[in-house]
């Protein structure tokens, strides 16, 4: 029986950790003998470091600057082999202020596609993307025939939660089109208040899940600095076994929703339930602290 | 320039407001009714002077609805910078906007090709993938570099931004900085992404701008100055029409220092702020450097129409009151010098063309400016439009034209054939989109665009083709013979 590939897209504020999770439970897939496919979707291409133990993967978009066109580019150019078979690819792009990042989001993908990069012994293929959704390009791993589960990373912080909530937004728009559907939350743990309540009742109100609470442990710090994800790292470690159960979760999950995003008020009022912001004192409004 | 038809055009026979009035309502019924009222404004039963008679225009076409319109990219490329032959003009992006609008508008020039004179070529970026992603500002850089080593001759460089490279946000201005101080020739980086405004017309005016910028000023001629120094702004040279209007310029006694763009050298675009009097004849695509150089340099500037034989005289005569009794006296030579020449083509074809009618739809300036020209050979314009002009180009319109006659502004194909199956002119005068649908309707058609080509039209050299172009097209056995199937 052919198997059915699963397509993830990661998404989440920038810096929130989107990368770091993405590598460790794909591992976590990985040590499970899934076959994963990552295609990083930032010009940065650190989205694969943790599985290749590289500094750098050479990007799709590095190569087809160097060869001139796209079409002269093979995959085996592109594609490296990682921790546990992990196939890698990294689209590439300009450095800050040039150029089209977006644009490159959507050659490497068109490229892929084109030269059968989706083989059919994947189960899995993760598409991590960079944090801040500018423009159409960083939305192609979900249009069409993409990816069709997202997970959100998020934290108990307030930023990470109205990242979230727009990338939301984003996910009904191409799921009126599509079969794009919210997987659920992941909280990357930052050590704030009643932060896994939070994510529950953010979550709750989004009509998802929240899939996994990954605790903040110094072992993923460590780990990083051998270029290495936990699982690789240190296996029996508690911190390993956290990504494993995310993993799990993953592979077994069913629950795919159009989600419902909060308006600015709802959003509000939820952070204010949870004391993360005060109630808005209109007084105070704009006014220096030496008016 | 004086108008000196303030007298209320004599009326034309059979065509009277209330029916023109009819004829648009019926051709509005055609539409949806948000595009109705959306095109509603745009067309009107001319009554000069009567409020509520006016055009709307100037505004986005409306979607769905096939324009002529080209973009900002056609008017900086096709319209501006394009005709100045000696300098390399860089479309930057993906190679089609290039490809496509080359040597479109036969601007004629002197010299040689690829040694001296470069407008005839066609310089591209050549946008691949690679340079959409990591950006085309580097390219340029080199292409810039090899302009200079493979065309040493080049005066200068513009740069034309095509769409992606406003999306992309390259920093063309900066490269043309650099490029500049290296090559020691002017390198004018102009933004006129296609994407921008409604119309070529914004092309237009964001390439005078860059022209006010990094041009105007920075040389001078190098002959001494004299009294009669003029520069003529606004004639593109297309089939040679601005050979033909210097030639009788020169005639008169006047010097033309620069001509803008037509034939045009960029050291005299450049030193232009030395002359005496700027004379306009495309007031639309070139109203704004004039206005910039009267602001700037106290230089005065002034219309002008060398079409046809009327016009022409009387601007003659309006341009010498400028200048001294010689140069009047010399304008009443050139007069009665050409008239009996042009009074030779008139009676030539002149029994061959009276009364036929003409629906004239060209871009900002020739509906108004031709309407003397086929009056001379009398012909009727019983309807005439703009595909980008402004609200200033109608004014100068409304008073061309007999009243009740149509004025319409972006017509639409659906608009045109309605008025072309109401009206049955005998010519319809457009563009090369326009052609073929009215010539397999069984009507003559001229292309005034670039004067399908031919050429020139303007001045006393001009008129006598333009004639003979007219009477070709309406009275050519062909429509006799062809017979449609249908």
């Amino acid at each position: 029986m052919a198997k059915k590939l699963r397509q993830l897209a990661i998404y989440g504020k920038g810096g929130i950790g989107k990368s770091t999770t993405t590598q460790n439970t794909v591992a976590g897939l990985a040590s499970l003998g899934k076959k994963i496919m990552i295609v990083g979707c930032d010009p940065k291409a650190d989205s694969t470091r943790l599985i290749l133990h590289a500094k750098a993967q050479e990007t799709v978009m590095d190569k087809v600057r160097e060869l001139g066109t796209v079409e002269d580019l093979e995959l085996e150019d592109v594609l490296r082999e990682g921790y546990a078979g992990v196939k890698c690819v990294e689209s590439g792009g300009p450095e800050p202020g040039v150029g089209c990042a977006g644009r490159g989001v959507i050659t490497a993908i068109n490229f892929l596609e084109e030269e059968g990069a989706y083989t059919p012994d994947l189960d899995f293929v993760f598409y991590d993307v960079l944090g801040d959704v500018v423009c159409g390009g960083f939305a192609m791993p979900i249009r069409e025939n993409k990816a069709q589960e997202i997970y959100i990373v998020v934290s108990g912080e307030m930023m990470a939660m109205y990242a979230a909530n727009n990338i939301c937004k984003g996910i009904v728009k191409y799921a009126a089109s599509g079969s794009v559907r919210l997987g659920g939350l992941i909280c990357n743990s930052r050590n704030t208040d009643k932060e896994a309540e939070l994510i529950e009742a953010l979550a709750a109100k989004l009509g998802t899940q929240m899939i996994h609470f990954v605790p903040r442990d110094n072992q993923v710090q460590r780990a990083e600095l051998r270029r290495m994800t936990v699982i690789e790292y240190s296996p029996e470690h508690k911190q390993a076994e956290e990504y494993r159960e995310l993993a799990r979760k993953i592979d077994e999950n069913k629950m795919l929703v159009v989600p419902n995003p909060l308006t600015m008020d709802e959003l509000e009022g939820l952070l204010m339930e949870f004391g993360i912001i005060e109630e808005e004192d209109e007084e105070i409004i704009g006014k220096a602290e030496t008016a | 320039m004086e108008k000196e038809n303030s007298v209320t055009k004599a009326p034309l026979e059979g065509i009277e407001k209330e029916k023109t009035e009819a004829l648009i309502e019926e051709t509005l019924e055609l539409y949806t009714e948000k595009a109705r009222k959306k095109r509603e404004p745009h067309m009107t039963a001319n009554d000069p002077g009567v409020e509520g008679c006016t055009v709307k225009s100037n505004r986005k076409t409306v979607p769905g609805v096939m324009s002529a319109r080209g973009c900002a990219y056609a008017g900086a490329k096709g319209v501006v910078w394009g005709p100045i032959r000696d300098m390399v003009h860089i479309s930057h992006g993906p190679v089609g906007c290039g490809y496509y609008s080359w040597g479109t508008r036969r601007n004629l020039v002197e010299g040689t090709m690829g040694v001296d004179v470069f407008s005839g070529m066609q310089f591209t970026s050549d946008f691949q993938e690679k340079d959409i992603v990591y950006g085309g500002d580097k390219k340029l850089e080199t292409i810039c570099n090899e302009v200079r080593e493979l065309f040493p001759l080049a005066k200068g460089i513009s740069v034309l931004s095509e769409c992606p490279v406003g999306l992309i946000g390259d920093d063309i201005n900066a490269v043309a900085k650099k490029a500049s101080e290296e090559l020691q020739i002017p390198v004018v980086p102009c933004n006129c992404e296609g994407f921008r405004g409604v119309s070529q017309s914004l092309g237009h005016h964001i390439s005078n701008d860059t022209i006010r910028d990094y041009i105007i000023g920075t040389r001078e001629f190098a002959e001494p100055a004299t009294d009669y120094d003029i520069a003529l702004i606004g004639d593109y040279n297309i089939g040679g029409d601005a050979w033909a209007s210097k030639k009788i310029l020169e005639e008169m006694g006047l010097n033309v220092k620069a001509i803008w763009t037509g034939d045009g050298q960029i050291e005299h675009i450049a030193a232009t702020h030395q002359v005496k009097l700027n004379l306009i004849h495309c007031y639309r695509s070139m109203n704004y450097m004039a206005k910039v150089m009267e602001e700037k340099y106290g230089i005065p500037w002034m219309e002008f129409n060398f079409f046809g034989p009327t016009k022409i005289a009387s601007s003659l005569r309006a341009i010498a009151a400028r200048f001294d009794q010689k140069i009047q006296d010399n304008a009443e030579k050139i007069i009665a010098e050409y008239q009996p020449r042009m009074q030779a083509v008139i009676d030539e074809y002149r029994p061959r063309l009276e009364g036929k009618r003409v629906m004239l739809f060209v871009g900002g300036l020739r509906p108004r400016h031709t309407i003397g020209a086929y009056e001379d050979l009398g012909m009727e314009i019983i309807a005439a439009g703009y595909e980008f002009a402004h609200n200033d180009d109608y004014e100068r319109t409304y008073e061309e034209m007999a009243k009740g006659t149509l004025v319409f502004d972006d017509a639409s194909e659906i608009e045109l054939e309605k008025w072309a199956e109401a009206y049955r002119p005998d010519l319809v005068a457009s563009g090369v989109k326009e052609k073929y649908v009215f010539q397999k309707a069984g009507i003559p058609f001229r292309q005034m665009h670039s004067w399908d080509y031919s050429g020139p039209y303007h001045a006393y050299d001009g008129f006598p083709i333009f004639a003979r172009d007219m009477d070709m097209a309406i009275n050519s056995p062909t429509w006799g013979l062809v017979k449609a199937p249908f």
